[in-house]
């Protein structure tokens, strides 16, 4: 019997480290013959810490919130009698658990071994068939078949923009050098988007042999990794696997008793979302600031220090073994005629089961909120789902059934991104969420190009003064009158999308802005200088609000119903924080 | 770190290999806690950069400091999910907590506060990082004390 837990970076927030100690500890100390192992993220990060109990036959049984206390009723009544608690269990494969719904409508080919294998034993990774599809390809010996066969599986990069993968491949093959690249982009900045860093701590050998494929395809002996250095454990894991990989020769010279060599190295990102941005990415490789520069040439034309190289995201690298082994008839018979396979998303925000889904395309926002992961917390009003981040866009819950698939997202106004997904709720003010992502978009502009620099600023400072109360009428044709200028005067994918999530609120809550503006109210009551607290009837006079009102602005005696002069009022909101009896209304 | 590692960052590190500066930089701040005057010298020095350049990539990327921060760092996650699950008042209720504001050292040089884009744990919103330690689902409340643990875990170690 093998008892896991899932140790990612949620995991390990949420305490998985000590449940894992105390496993080790408690089961040691019982003398069970029992094997305490780590594996990597299921995706179920509402629930963590996660444990599963895997049986010598292989069934398995799923735990969450299993957190250190849990650990000697588990060892006890699961390993040592052989009793599963019917109460913790989340997910069985027997068809148990009360969580199951999160599963079943998901297809698992990114994530197919997150949460099942130990990403630090490549032996775990050899076991299930790890590096037979570089053998493969390697064998036959022929890399014009094989980019043939990922146009054909349809494979789109799953880095946002959604280019043919196998066409990127097919230039860069095609263009003249006598070195070439290959680049995994793993630096995932998207605020909301966690799917490559789960990819990365959960399964980094199939990163890797996608990578060793692609080397192949387009005759490339190097390839790099840039991966953010705000993923410590990522950067972790990713080591340990290159390391490993080298010394089977696996990865490195004469891979697989072929000619073939690939040495892959890991470069750390240093915080700038603009190098997420392909030519952004290699200067910032290269050493330089991480500015964009024009495009064409490509890089598959002139890329990493001018040679051809082909960018990939981490996403489309872990798709590429499984493509080899089930052929690309398997993997485009998912999804729509134009959107290949399935897509991974990072579900967060104001939902119920937040974590990572991989669905098909095609399957409709509305089934991925409430089917799969369960609706809206605390049962509120759904308003809104954010896709794509920054450059991204807000979808509203009128428009739930669109389905999932690059071009039907796009007609939205949003985008696909890399797939963060943030649910939003009536609580949500959408002036305040598109002065969020362009006070991001803004800061992280690397300021070469003028409208991005300094037409996202005056961008921002009218969405502040708009979320202040200090809204004037025009505000937002003046906004998206800059937005139209710097979409169309931007160098790179920042700044052409940096308007997105303003047109989008614009376009689907332009009555919300306009309270803003004409009645100076926030409609979800989220923009402090816009509330008016007062205090009700109901008010049992303890002198809580008082006392805790910064400027004094409340007066009253014990028993008797206090009174709150609005002219002192700052909007602070301590006065209801304070409030026992919810006697203080805002508005 | 011994002595030997820590002044030889052209032998040790990445020697002779292109694109080193931005690794060299982060080893730096590993060492110092932040990029000192005195590292972008020798590493003109040492790799021929200039000063100039060194200091353009320096300031371009967000990880890099030209200022100490204090012995523990934390980080608040200001991320989409972060931003909708209040961090705004996570801020405000640690910046209250230790009478700084955002960006700035408290005067025991024990506490820095900073915001950050996003820390991957979305899921676990609102987070905060302390030093390496992650910590979600917090509540004004509930940051005070994590806050206070480390308070006292930090006044105990220089007593």
């Amino acid at each position: 019997m093998k008892v896991l837990v899932g140790l990612g970076t949620c995991g390990i927030a949420a305490g998985a480290e000590k449940t894992y100690q105390a496993l080790q500890a408690k089961a040691a100390a019982a003398g069970l013959p029992v094997e305490i192992d780590k594996t990597g993220c299921i995706g179920m990060c509402y629930r963590e810490p996660l444990v599963e109990v895997r049986a010598d036959d292989g069934s398995r049984v799923q735990y969450g919130n299993l957190t250190a206390d849990k650990v000697e009723r588990l060892l006890d009544e699961h390993v040592a009698q052989g009793k599963p608690i019917e109460d913790w269990m989340v997910w069985s494969d027997d068809g148990r658990g009360n969580e199951r719904a999160y599963f079943t409508r998901q297809t698992r080919i990114v994530l197919r071994n997150c949460g099942k294998i130990n990403p630090e034993s490549i032996d775990d990774y050899l076991a299930i068939g790890g590096y037979q599809a570089l053998n493969q390809v390697l064998q036959a010996n022929e890399p014009e078949a094989l980019i043939a066969s990922i146009i054909d599986s349809g494979l789109r990069g799953r880095g946002g923009a959604g280019f043919p993968t196998g066409m990127k491949w097919r230039f860069t093959r095609l263009a003249a050098g006598d070195h070439k690249y290959i680049i995994c982009n793993a630096d995932e900045g998207d605020p909301g988007a966690f799917m490559d860093r789960s990819v990365l701590e959960s399964d980094p050998h199939s990163v890797l042999e996608g990578m060793a494929i692609a080397g192949f395809a387009i005759g490339a002996g190097q390839g790099y990794i840039y991966v953010r250095a705000e993923y410590p454990k990522a950067i972790e894991r990713l080591n340990i696997a290159i390391a490993q990989a080298e010394a089977k020769h696996l990865l490195g010279d004469g891979i697989w008793g072929t000619g073939f060599s690939f040495h892959v190295k890991l470069k750390e990102g240093a915080g700038a979302f603009v190098c997420g941005e392909e030519t952004a990415l290699m200067a910032s490789i290269e050493g330089k600031r991480g500015m964009p520069r024009v495009r064409p040439p490509f890089p598959a034309t002139k890329g990493l220090w001018e040679c051809p190289t082909s960018i990939n995201n981490v996403e489309t690298f872990a798709n590429i073994p499984w493509i080899i082994t089930n052929g690309p008839k398997a993997y485009s018979s998912l999804g729509t005629a134009n959107s290949k396979g399935t897509k991974v998303f990072a579900m967060a925000g104001k939902i119920k089961r937040g974590g990572l889904v991989e669905v098909p395309m095609g399957i409709s926002i509305k089934e991925v909120v409430f089917d799969v992961c369960g609706g809206i917390k605390n049962d509120k009003k759904f308003k809104a789902v954010q896709m794509g981040g920054p450059s991204g866009g807000c979808i509203p819950a009128e428009l739930q059934n669109t389905t999932i698939d690059y071009e039907s997202i796009t007609k939205t106004g949003a985008i696909m991104g890399s797939g963060g997904l943030v649910v939003m709720d009536e609580t949500t003010c959408m002036v305040d969420v598109a002065r969020f992502f362009l006070e991001f978009t803004q800061r992280e502009s690397c300021g070469k190009c003028t409208f991005c620099r300094v037409g996202t600023k005056r961008m921002l400072e009218v969405l502040t003064r708009i979320c202040e109360g200090k809204g004037k009428d025009g505000d937002i044709e003046l906004l998206e009158q800059l937005a139209t200028l710097v979409r169309s005067t931007s160098l790179c994918g920042l700044g052409q999308s940096a308007p997105n999530p303003v047109l989008t609120t614009i376009k689907y809550f332009r009555s919300e802005y306009e309270a803003h503006i004409t009645n100076k109210k926030c409609p979800a009551h989220n923009c402090k200088p816009l509330l008016t607290y007062t205090i009700l009837d109901s008010c049992i006079g303890c002198l809580m609000c008082a006392k805790v009102c910064p400027t004094k602005a409340i007066t009253g005696e014990l028993k008797k119903v206090h009174v709150l002069d609005q002219t002192k009022c700052t909007h602070c909101g301590e006065c209801h924080k304070a409030c026992r009896v919810d006697a203080i209304a805002v508005d | 770190m011994s002595e030997q590692r820590k002044y030889d960052f052209k032998k040790q590190h990445y020697a002779g290999e292109e694109g080193r500066l931005i690794p060299l930089l982060q080893r730096a701040q590993e060492t110092d806690g932040y990029i000192t005057r005195e590292r972008i010298t020798e590493i003109h020095r040492d790799c021929g950069i200039p000063v100039a350049q060194i200091y353009g990539v320096a300031t371009f990327y967000a990880q890099f400091r030209l200022h100490p921060v204090g012995k523990n760092l934390i980080k608040v996650c200001h991320g989409t999910a972060c931003h909708v699950s209040g961090a705004n008042a996570i801020t405000e209720a640690i910046e209250k907590t230790l009478g700084i504001c955002n960006g700035e050292t408290t005067p025991d040089k024990l506490f820095t506060i900073e915001t950050v884009s996003c820390l991957g744990c979305c899921s676990l919103a609102p987070v905060i990082m302390i030093n390496n330690d992650t910590h979600g689902n917090l509540t004004e409340k509930e940051v005070k004390k994590v806050l206070k643990q480390h308070q006292r875990a930090a006044i105990g170690e220089v007593q």
